[in-house]
């Protein structure tokens, strides 16, 4: 079983805090991999404060030809290069030997898309990563993209947590986040693919999980089916969970308390008790075939900074929530809430149950426990 | 050349080990009662005097001499006519088991002549071939220790499926937003009884699924329903407020349809759905077909029919002139009937056309859904020809049109129910879900429900199949009310019942070691794997071996 962890905090941390709750959970993982997502960027090098709507690459050059390649598309793009975060990298402490360049860059957009709508926008990043992506599947996968998007840097990298925290030099602080989600392990039933760490990510969407989906097959092969060019990938069961909540959130449009009710949604006998249960059995209806199986606890961020827990509908995964006003930790287990934030007053601490969905909004004053049994916040048809 | 007459072989004639079913008689128990005599369906066993020599040897007298016995035994006929069909109703009712059929090892030549008096074989049941591709289906994706397997007996389980056209999520939204209409969808349980016409089978028989079928529904909790078949339905169901669980079917002879429409004002309830029949899996080509014995007086006032004649329905629909015109005028006119409330469907026999007519149903809006029915299913009445040798296999062309739909990203809209064959050697729960899982809906059963519920003696192996003929042994499919009498409602409802919370124990025994509980495992194709590789590839499934 893998383990979480998620750090959401108005002042900026290091996510080498992070990777040392992810060593007081390490009973539960082999060392098969790290994903890390930071959001609320801020280097000690360059002042990304004012430019927040620049996007950051993230990803591995595995080669010196894959990175001069990527340079000239960006060029070739209209990208331009504002900076580049050097990671002070210590190859002999990564088991991988093919690492050439770490890449956490940001890029200023082409000058043309101040024309562009924010969707437009939106999709021609997402257009970009995955062209980048493919460029390096198509030469023998030397290069490999996370993420590219304002804001976000993703770091994967397989083997134990603090050790790949080590090598990268991510103690030195020159890189802090406001939201750090950390993930360690790696696919259960699938390749070790570095593609296959979690977090996942979409336009500014990511999730992660502890468990398995075991509906996986047909939820790909229905997210595939609506030809969206970024439901793409799919090396992990658990990529399905960000691409769920991307439908729901961007697609569909539906309030972030939708996704329980697509991925789980309530039974029937429920449903004719709920004051929405007309439409929330026709949504159940319609998006069925997105619905969720197996053990799994999901943890996702959002643009905006809001963060998300939700639990199986058996609640077969644990996780807990914790933390004071500014600054909430979620983790798989309470050591893990106990290594992020130790002083807090843990008799607040709260285990959702199968129901519940957790949100702490972007004010991170208090965490918000939602019931799928409550009424539903949807305005349009409720 | 004048042909000799003294021995008595004529072309046709026939001795007990040409027939498929050689009678055994054990004259030293045969108490002479008569009961298998009585009940033989065929007649193929009768009572007759015989006599016989015994030689006696007296040493003490010249004279020699035999001395002769008359006994009365039990002989078997060897006409086609009253050939054994191996039903084993002799076997049954005899006191002392003394009698009973053995299939023929040898060649039984009476195949060579079922074609008597140029007539060509006709029967009922399903394609004389005991394999089936479905049983060697296994479900090898265990949860173990990657993720925790499920408790069958105590976990929750939802196992239901949906029956009706599903809106693209986008689609459902803005219609809910604006109110406009949401086409009616039915929350069912994926193993339905598969259309059985109140005619093809007896008024006992019928009662008892009813039965059986409200039972599952309102006291277990299982949303069983039960399609009519062609030939209306009984007018006391169609005012009760059971008609939900009913799916009525209508098929190219219309017959039922008047009672149906007439009752339309009367109805407490909408039905589960409607079922345009184009085509069967059993006798793909041929329309329903009722024969005359089976038109009593009851079949003939529900159809609107004179008593006692052939009831043959045409091969395709009257308004059949083009498949978009077609589902036009039907789907449209039945939605229309119930305003828009009731989900239709057409369904189709297997065949290499399939993909085209669900082409054609995804782009009509009031299209429910879409019934394959293969060539291992069954019929009342058909030629054994087009039993035997026509239609396509389910399993194969279920998974064409699943993918098709994939590729399309419509799988989620058009529900395809799979049947043909589910159950045929009893694995009814393993046949159904690997069904499920290469992309069906749900199944129909029909033939199983009869074997299971009813004690149906029909088999692969040529066993009774005389349907067509009214002379069904166990009461289930005659019109004879000296026939039907022996088949108890009562116990038929029980049978029902019995059978449906076996599937849902063992559909549960499937889904909780691949760790599936939230939701029916459809098109789970990752989750099943068959011996053979180019089936596998086929039908785009794991290899095992």
């Amino acid at each position: 079983m893998c383990r979480l962890a998620l750090k959401t905090a108005t002042e900026p941390f290091s996510p080498y805090s992070i990777l040392t709750a992810m060593e007081a959970m390490q009973e539960g993982y082999d060392g098969s991999g790290l994903g890390l997502l930071l959001r609320g960027l801020e280097f000690t090098d360059f002042n990304y404060k004012i430019r927040t709507t620049y996007p950051v690459l993230s990803g591995i050059a595995h080669t010196g030809e894959a990175l001069a390649r990527l340079n000239s598309l960006m060029e070739k793009w209209g990208y331009k290069l504002k900076y580049t975060h050097e990671f002070d990298v210590n190859h002999s402490m990564i088991e991988a030997k093919d690492r050439n360049t770490y890449i956490l860059r940001v890029y200023k957009t082409p000058d043309h898309w101040v024309y562009f709508d924010q969707e437009h926008i939106e999709s021609e990043l997402m257009a970009t990563r995955i062209d980048l992506r493919r460029n390096g599947e198509e030469n023998g996968g030397d290069l490999t993209v996370f993420s590219f998007w304002p804001d976000v840097a993703m770091i994967k990298e397989v083997g134990w947590p603090l050790e790949i925290g080590k090598a990268l030099s991510l103690h030195d602080n020159r890189l802090k986040a406001r939201v750090v989600m950390a993930q360690g392990r790696q696919n259960t039933n699938y390749g070790i693919n570095l593609y296959a760490c979690h977090p996942f990510f979409i336009q500014g969407i990511a999730t992660m999980t502890n468990g398995e989906n075991t509906a996986f097959v047909p939820i790909k092969e229905w997210l595939a089916g609506t030809h969206y060019p970024g439901y793409i990938g799919y090396q992990s069961d658990s990529e399905v969970f960000a691409h769920i909540l991307h439908y729901v959130v961007k697609r569909l449009n539906l309030p972030l308390e939708a996704y329980k009710h697509v991925i789980t949604p309530l039974k029937t006998e429920e449903l004719l008790r709920h004051p929405q249960g007309d439409f929330l059995r026709g949504l159940r209806d319609v998006c069925r075939r997105l619905i969720i199986d197996g053990p799994n606890c999901v943890m996702g961020s959002l643009p905006d900074e809001s963060c998300l827990l939700v639990m199986d509908h058996k609640k077969l995964r644990p996780a807990t929530i914790g933390g004071k006003p500014g600054e909430w930790a979620m983790a798989s287990e309470m050591c893990g809430v106990d290594a992020m934030i130790p002083d807090r007053d843990r008799s607040l601490d709260y285990q959702p149950m199968r129901e519940n969905t957790i949100i702490v909004p972007p004010d991170r004053k208090e965490f918000k426990i939602w019931s799928q049994f409550e009424p539903f916040p949807l305005h349009q048809a409720a | 050349m004048v042909s000799i007459r003294t021995i008595p072989s004529t072309p046709g004639s026939l001795t007990p080990v040409d027939l498929q079913w050689v009678i055994s008689h054990r004259e030293d128990r045969c108490t002479l009662c008569g009961h298998c005599t009585s009940v033989c369906p065929t007649g193929a066993i009768y009572l007759t005097y015989r006599r016989q020599r015994m030689p006696k040897l007296d040493l003490l007298q010249k004279k020699r001499g035999s001395e002769y016995r008359v006994f009365t035994g039990i002989r078997q006929r060897t006409e086609v006519g009253s050939r054994c069909i191996g039903c084993g109703m002799c076997t049954a009712v005899c006191p002392n088991e003394a009698i009973g059929p053995n299939p023929n090892a040898t060649d039984a030549r009476v195949r060579l002549l079922m074609n008597d008096k140029g007539g060509a074989w006709t029967r009922g049941g399903r394609r004389n071939s005991p394999e089936s591709l479905l049983d060697r289906i296994m479900f090898n994706r265990i949860s173990m220790l990657t993720d925790p397997a499920l408790d069958a007996g105590r976990h929750e389980f939802y196992m239901n499926t949906l029956l009706g056209r599903v809106l693209p999520p986008e689609e459902y939204l803005r219609r809910k937003a604006t109110g406009e209409w949401i086409p009616p969808v039915r929350e069912i349980f994926p193993f339905v009884i598969g259309s059985m016409s109140f005619g093809a089978l007896s008024p006992n028989m019928w009662l008892g699924l009813l039965q059986g079928v409200a039972y599952c529904n309102e006291i277990l909790g299982i949303p069983v329903v039960m399609a009519t078949g062609e030939g209306g339905c009984p007018p006391w169901v169609l005012r009760s407020p059971y008609l939900k669980y009913i799916v009525l079917q209508i098929a190219s002879g219309y017959f039922g349809w008047d009672e149906i429409i007439r009752a339309i004002p009367d109805m407490q309830c909408d039905p589960a759905a409607i079922e345009i029949k184009y085509g069967q899996g059993a006798k793909p080509g041929d329309g329903g077909l009722l024969m005359w014995f089976k038109v009593s007086k009851l079949i003939a006032r529900l159809r609107g029919v004179p008593e006692g004649v052939d009831l043959p329905s045409p091969p395709v629909h009257q308004t059949l002139y083009s498949i978009e015109e077609s589902v036009m005028k039907m789907i449209q006119t039945m939605s229309m009937a119930w305003d828009f409330r009731v989900p239709v469907y057409p369904k189709i026999s297997g065949s290499t056309s399939a993909k085209s007519v669900l082409n054609n149903l995804v782009r009509n809006p009031y299209a429910s859904g879409l019934l394959i029915d293969g060539v291992d299913g069954g019929t009342g009445a058909a030629y054994n020809i087009s039993m035997d040798a026509t239609g396509h296999p389910i399993a194969s062309n279920l998974r064409e049109c699943y993918l098709d739909l994939v590729a399309q990203g419509k799988q989620n809209e058009i529900p395809l129910f799979a049947a043909g064959g589910v159950g045929k050697n009893g694995n009814v729960t393993q046949n159904g879900m690997a069904l499920i899982m290469l992309g069906a809906s749900g199944v129909h059963i029909g033939k199983y429900i009869m074997q299971s519920a009813a004690g149906c003696l029909g088999s692969e192996r040529n066993r009774c199949n005389v349907c067509n003929i009214g002379l069904c042994p166990k009461g289930i499919t005659s019109q004879n009310p000296k026939l039907y009498r022996r088949l108890d409602p009562d116990q038929v409802a029980q049978r029902v019942v019995d059978t449906f919370m076996a599937i849902q124990t063992e559909m549960k025994k499937i889904m909780a070691p691949l760790g599936r509980s939230q939701s029916l495992p459809i098109g789970m194709s990752d989750a099943i794997g068959i011996n053979d590789a180019d089936v596998a590839e086929r039908l785009k499934i794991r290899y095992i071996c």
